[in-house]
């Protein structure tokens, strides 16, 4: 663990959470969220935790994203606040 | 979403990779005891290697190789072979979900025995994670005209 | 209505980050939770189930019954999806 890289990828996923946040258009967020999830991917596997990292790539990274574009193209894509 | 959308490029592409994605999800599965992955991760991998088809192509095709039904039949088949074995090595005089047991039935010691439920146990989660994630996909995607 | 989130938002996150000061450092061989339980599977897990991952051995050996549950809460959420999203024929 060397606290250098952990500040570095703390400080993206914390960029890409407030940015999935402020975002208007609803499939930027989406992606961004997706962003989000590979650096907690990336920080889990620096951790130690391969599995959970592992999961994390697969899950959050990949079929979530891919639930949420499919909602958003069966919905509205522009948020109202 | 769900018409068809014909590229040529994408869909070459897709018909050759997603044969290699489905034998690394099988992999990952089979493959959970001496590396990171399991059922879980090797279930939402196949999962995602359907739903590219029903990207690449259309939802027709992808119904074509995974229906509603069977979808549905897979996912509830992972959990009765989960919870199966854990009932056989209730049969044959063990605790729920106790694998070394399963040695009597199985030609092999009951160390290895433990490591073949590990196995079987993750074939049944792998089973199920992968028809779920067709199955939300499906209804998320269909059409109101297209049933089954 | 904005300032009220914002306050106790803000308070929330305090209360955590001051908890945070009493966890024991990441990776600490001393820690409660690394003491007891941790040291028997490391020791005997690859003798008792020849499995050389002992994340897979504590999932679906020690804790299986825990992923038993878990496996029936995805199973859940997808008849759950199907009940709520899927269009029946009328």
């Amino acid at each position: 663990m060397i606290w250098q890289i952990d500040l570095i990828l703390l400080a993206f996923v914390l960029v890409c959470a407030l940015a999935s946040l402020m975002v208007k258009d609803l499939l930027s967020s989406a992606v961004i969220f997706g962003a989000y999830s590979f650096f907690m991917c990336i920080l889990w596997a620096e951790m130690g935790a391969v599995d959970v990292a592992f999961t994390e790539a697969a899950v959050g990274a990949g079929v979530s994203t891919i639930f949420f574009i499919v909602a958003i193209v069966k919905t509205t894509r522009r948020t109202k606040d | 979403m769900t018409s068809r959308f014909d590229d040529v490029i994408i869909q070459t592409v897709c018909r050759i990779l997603i044969p290699f994605i489905q034998i690394f999800g099988l992999y990952v599965i089979a493959h959970g005891h001496s590396s990171p992955g399991g059922g879980f991760q090797g279930g939402v991998i196949l999962g995602a290697s359907f739903i590219l088809l029903c990207l690449s192509y259309d939802i027709k095709e992808m119904k074509r190789r995974l229906s509603r039904k069977r979808a549905i039949l897979f996912s509830a088949l992972g959990v009765i072979i989960y919870a199966g074995i854990g009932l056989l090595c209730l049969l044959l005089d063990g605790n729920y979900l106790d694998y070394g047991r399963l040695h009597r039935i199985l030609p092999v010691d009951p160390v290895r025995a433990r490591s073949m439920g590990i196995l079987g146990i993750e074939i049944g989660v792998g089973m199920t994670v992968m028809a779920v994630m067709v199955t939300i996909f499906i209804d998320l995607a269909s059409e109101e005209e297209k049933r089954n | 209505m904005k300032l009220i989130a914002l306050i106790a938002v803000s308070l929330t996150g305090a209360i955590l980050i001051y908890g945070t000061a009493d966890m024991p450092d990441w990776g600490d061989p001393g820690s409660p939770a690394s003491l007891h339980v941790s040291p028997r599977y490391i020791e005997k897990s690859v003798e008792e189930t020849q499995v050389p991952n002992i994340v897979t051995s504590v999932l679906a050996d020690y804790r299986g019954y825990d992923t038993l549950g878990e496996t029936t809460v995805i199973f859940t959420a997808g008849i759950a999806c199907i009940l709520l999203i899927r269009r029946f024929g009328r």
